[in-house]
């Protein structure tokens, strides 16, 4: 917006703002070197939390079923929620209201009411709770977003260039795959990224849709937490904000890269 | 039939159907005859079907009843991509993803042809629209200008015989859209590929045709040369559209042979004029007469068609005065050439001042009226 | 034979494969019918269950008894549910309010910042958004607990005698519902700001409006896209919590989530839990109906 300077209570508030929201993350940080195992007060300087951490074969367990739901449920994801958005960018046919007001519904409604629908839904299959269940779930409320990104994305797209390819002598499919994919694939990617995020953090539909066997990382932590809170929950914490902080600014580097 | 017509519209109508669920016939019962190295152009305002005549010929739309001959051959429901024809769009398309070697080279590479060949041809044909040194830059980086020959480039490197051009000087500014004018009429003159082109500018069609095919409403109005179509239009449409014009409201007094005489109400006399169409005495009909075909002197002469009429409004536009005469309550446009030397033009033609109008009979048209 | 009939008879020698190739309707099908029955069969079927479960009963042993049963929404009219209700759309509303109210000048200030500062600003929102939501509730159960960090802060500072004991209260609830949702309402109520010209604001001092005047009349009511999606994006997901409050606010503070989930997993009471969800979802749809009739599905949305 302007370039003109900002009042001075209002950059006092930004910084209150910010320190408001990273001071409890630091002291959850901080405190993962807490040698007091119950956490309650500094007690002193250890990096053991860490080791213990990294040896919790529940937690190892639980990081690579949540990848690979991850992975899976992006993947699908994102081929039905490419086309879904090609679709309702460039064509008009029966159901197309329908479609889109389905399209959006797993965006709208609260996770709740998600999960126990599935819950639900597999209990009445009698299929077995599992990373299977876990996976489908993701895949459902992953659809939509990648979708949405997607469209979104589309939003600016000629598509001369399509009618361009074509003329010059490219098929549908040659068209396809040699224009309209890699001009789309930022768009794509964005979406990928953003349902791979989603499912990595998702709790409370993989709380409903999980089985005895199947834990991920944030039903783990959410089980520390609630039952075992010792500095490792720290460490653990501290691990996956740093992931995020990393992760978010390689994000930044390509894009600034690219620009 | 080969080699006859480069293009040909053989009664070709094209209906779609619109969001809000009416039809709508685009293209109307055309028929067109486009010849091998023509600078064919289709003219008129938007909406009138031209783009939509294009893309029939291009393969974007398939005729609703109709055909569409290429050197003689029906394209029936032929897709683009099997058609001997190359687009320039208006909005240039160019591959973002892609540089400009290998936007050029994309048509080449669909036809199979070696590395070495598409090296030379791509390179000949960046050269025939001078960008040379640029085949490694992206779309982004290029200007409005340059993305344009890109555009030009790609289109032309696989020599069709047909080149089809929509509007693609519409987001140039003046002086480069005139520039390219001239280079394209250049390059299609040299190359000896027949051109159809699409414009609503009207000088843009006059500067480049061989031929125009003026349009409105899904109709072909006419069609001929320029200079057939500026000096004697066939429709009042045509006459508007095309240049500026005066008219006058009337009705057919007498005709013998291609001279009429009407009677205009407004003036309380008679014009002697060209009657082009197909009109009949007692028809009411448009008079017209381009505002430079005007003779406008400080006395009466004693020859057919003249007027008394005073200034309302004299402009200067450097190489001509525009001038607006109230006569006998109608508003008279004409444009007069500014040969003299004077450095004070609005003496000539003072506001108020008399002045005498002489409407020549062979440059006076006689119109249907619409 | 005419062009005319020239053209109908090769049209009805097109192939069937060739005619859908040409139809636009097939391909816009072709291509959304994947997510469509994806979505059909596991959200929109699912759903329909619940409705369906939500008039049936439950058998002795906690399973489902096909018999029609209109009780489970007469018993959400008991005190005790009605009161949980009234606290759910409570705790939404005032979470939407107090985010509002903390994150709007907090968007503005990011929104009004020099372009390189305002895109590590917004990173930094981001980091916490990104973060797992049990993590960063964690760090707030540490500060709260009886004898945590607040009470040893406040004790040491002389303040106070005798742990708050702030934890598993109510209060408790919404700090953590404020904390958690401020980044949803932050970052709609930026793109919104950002989008509004800087001309306009000097217009509006050109023609004689002091600042404050000039905030009322143009830039608030300019961001209201924003306020929308931000309140759509904090009210509905916070009535729906059940973690949060399990967490923080202990066995006392129940919102109609915890009451679902323990319908679904502990007291096995299916079909009440299912029309304990139906009432979730109307409040849901009314809210977003209510919101969206305003001001359409803007791009505010796409955080």
């Amino acid at each position: 917006m302007s370039d003109k300077k900002l009042p001075l209570w209002l950059r006092l508030y930004g910084v209150a703002a910010y320190a408001y929201i990273y001071i409890p993350i630091m002291i959850l940080m901080v405190f993962s070197f807490n040698t007091m195992k119950l956490n309650i007060r500094w007690e002193g300087f250890t990096t053991r939390w860490y080791g213990v951490l990294f040896n919790d074969q529940q937690v190892i367990l639980a990081t690579r079923n949540t990848l690979i739901i991850a992975v899976v449920s992006t993947i699908v994801a994102t081929i039905l929620g490419t086309m879904a958005a090609l679709a309702l960018h460039r064509y008009r046919f029966p159901g197309y209201n329908v479609s889109e007001t389905m399209m959006y519904i797993p965006i709208v409604i609260p996770e709740v009411i998600m999960g126990i629908s599935m819950l639900v839904l597999f209990v009445m299959l009698n299929f077995q709770l599992g990373l299977l269940t876990i996976t489908l779930a993701h895949i459902a409320f992953n659809i939509p977003f990648v979708a949405l990104v997607v469209r979104a994305r589309l939003h600016g797209y000629d598509n001369a260039i399509d009618e361009a390819a074509m003329d010059l002598g490219a098929n549908e499919l040659t068209t396809f795959r040699r224009v309209t994919l890699p001009t789309i694939m930022p768009g794509v990617l964005s979406g990928a990224m953003l349902a791979f995020t989603l499912s990595l953090d998702d709790y409370v539909i993989t709380y409903f849709t999980a089985g005895p066997g199947s834990t991920t990382l944030p039903l783990r932590v959410f089980s520390m937490v609630r039952f075992m809170v010792t500095p490792e929950v720290n460490a653990l914490s501290t691990i996956w904000v740093l992931a995020v902080f990393l992760v978010l600014l390689a994000g930044q580097v390509v894009q600034n890269r690219r620009a | 039939m080969p080699g006859k017509y480069a293009v040909e519209l053989r009664d070709v109508v094209k209906r779609f159907v619109t969001p809000e669920g009416r039809d709508l016939e685009a293209v109307s019962h055309v028929t067109m005859k486009i010849r091998n190295g023509e600078f064919f152009s289709m003219l008129g305002p938007s909406g009138c079907g031209k783009t939509t005549s294009l893309r029939l010929i291009a393969g974007f739309e398939w005729p609703t009843l109709g055909e569409v001959y290429i050197d003689g051959e029906p394209q029936g429901h032929r897709p683009p991509f099997q058609r001997p024809v190359n687009t320039v769009f208006q909005s240039y398309a160019l591959f973002q993803h892609m540089t400009v070697f290998e936007n050029v080279a994309f048509g080449l590479e669909m036809e199979g042809a070696s590395k070495d060949e598409i090296r030379k041809r791509v390179g000949r044909s960046l050269e025939m629209v001078q960008l040379i040194g640029l085949d490694r830059r992206h779309p982004k980086q290029l200007s409005g200008g340059q993305q344009q020959r890109v555009a030009l480039a790609r289109a032309l490197v696989k020599t069709p015989s047909v080149l089809l051009l929509d509007e693609p000087l519409g987001a140039l500014d003046l002086k480069l859209r005139k520039e390219m004018q001239l280079e394209l009429k250049a390059l299609q003159q040299r190359l000896g590929i027949t051109f159809v082109y699409v414009t609503h500018d009207q000088e843009e069609a006059l500067t480049m045709s061989d031929r125009i095919a003026v349009m409105s409403q899904g109709k072909v109005l006419q069609m001929g040369p320029a200079v057939e179509i500026y000096e004697r239009p066939t429709s009042r449409f045509v006459a508007a559209f095309i240049g500026e014009a005066n008219f006058l409201d009337g009705r057919v007094k007498s005709l013998k042979g291609g001279n009429a005489v009407v009677t205009i109400p407004a003036w309380g006399t008679d014009i002697a004029g060209l009657s082009t169409t197909k009109v009949h005495v007692g028809d009411e009909v448009a008079v017209s007469i381009r505002p430079e075909k005007v003779r406008l002197t400080d006395a009466p002469e004693a020859v057919k068609n003249c007027l008394e009429g005073t200034v309302s409004t004299s402009t200067y536009i450097g190489s001509d005065t525009h001038i607006y005469l109230d006569v006998r309550g109608q508003r008279i446009k004409v444009w007069e050439q500014n040969r003299t030397s004077t450095l004070d033009p609005r003496s000539l033609y003072q506001v108020g001042a008399k002045a005498w109008i002489t409407l020549p009979p062979e440059n006076t048209l006689v119109l249907a009226r619409e | 034979m005419s062009a005319r009939d020239a053209s109908r008879a090769r049209t009805r020698q097109l192939s069937l494969f060739a005619r859908l190739r040409e139809s636009r309707i097939f391909q816009g099908v072709a291509l959304i019918s994947p997510a469509n029955a994806y979505l059909f069969f596991f959200v929109i079927l699912p759903l329909v269950m619940i409705v369906i479960l939500s008039f049936l009963s439950r058998g002795a042993y906690g399973q489902v008894v096909f018999r029609f049963n209109p009780g489970n929404y007469t018993r959400l009219l008991d005190p005790v549910y009605a009161r949980i209700l009234v606290y759910s759309l409570g705790v939404g509303f005032g979470t939407t309010v107090i985010t509002m109210l903390i994150g709007y000048p907090l968007a503005y200030y990011i929104a009004r910042s020099p372009a390189r500062q305002r895109s590590m600003l917004l990173f930094l929102i981001l980091v916490p958004f990104w973060t797992n939501f049990v993590i960063r509730i964690y760090a707030w159960i540490m500060i709260l607990r009886g004898g945590g960090l607040l009470d040893t802060f406040l004790q040491w500072a002389g303040l106070t005698e005798e742990p708050l004991g702030l934890l598993y209260t109510p209060t408790a609830v919404m700090i953590g519902m404020v904390y958690e949702f401020l980044p949803f309402m932050v970052l709609p109520l930026y793109t919104s700001l950002e989008k509004i010209e800087n001309a306009l604001l000097e217009a509006a001092a050109d023609l004689g409006a002091p600042p404050w005047r000039a905030f009322l009349r143009v830039t608030l009511p300019l961001s209201v896209p924003g306020m929308i999606a931000g309140t759509i994006l904090v009210f509905i997901p916070a009535m729906g919590m059940f973690v949060l409050p399990d967490l923080m606010g202990g066995a006392k503070t129940l919102l109609i989530g915890n009451v679902i989930r323990n319908q679904f997993l502990t007291a096995r009471d299916w079909p009440f839990g299912a029309a304990a969800s139906m009432i979730l979802m109307v409040m849901t749809l009314a809210l977003t109906l209510f919101y969206t009739r305003r001001a359409g599905f803007s791009e505010e949305l796409l955080v």
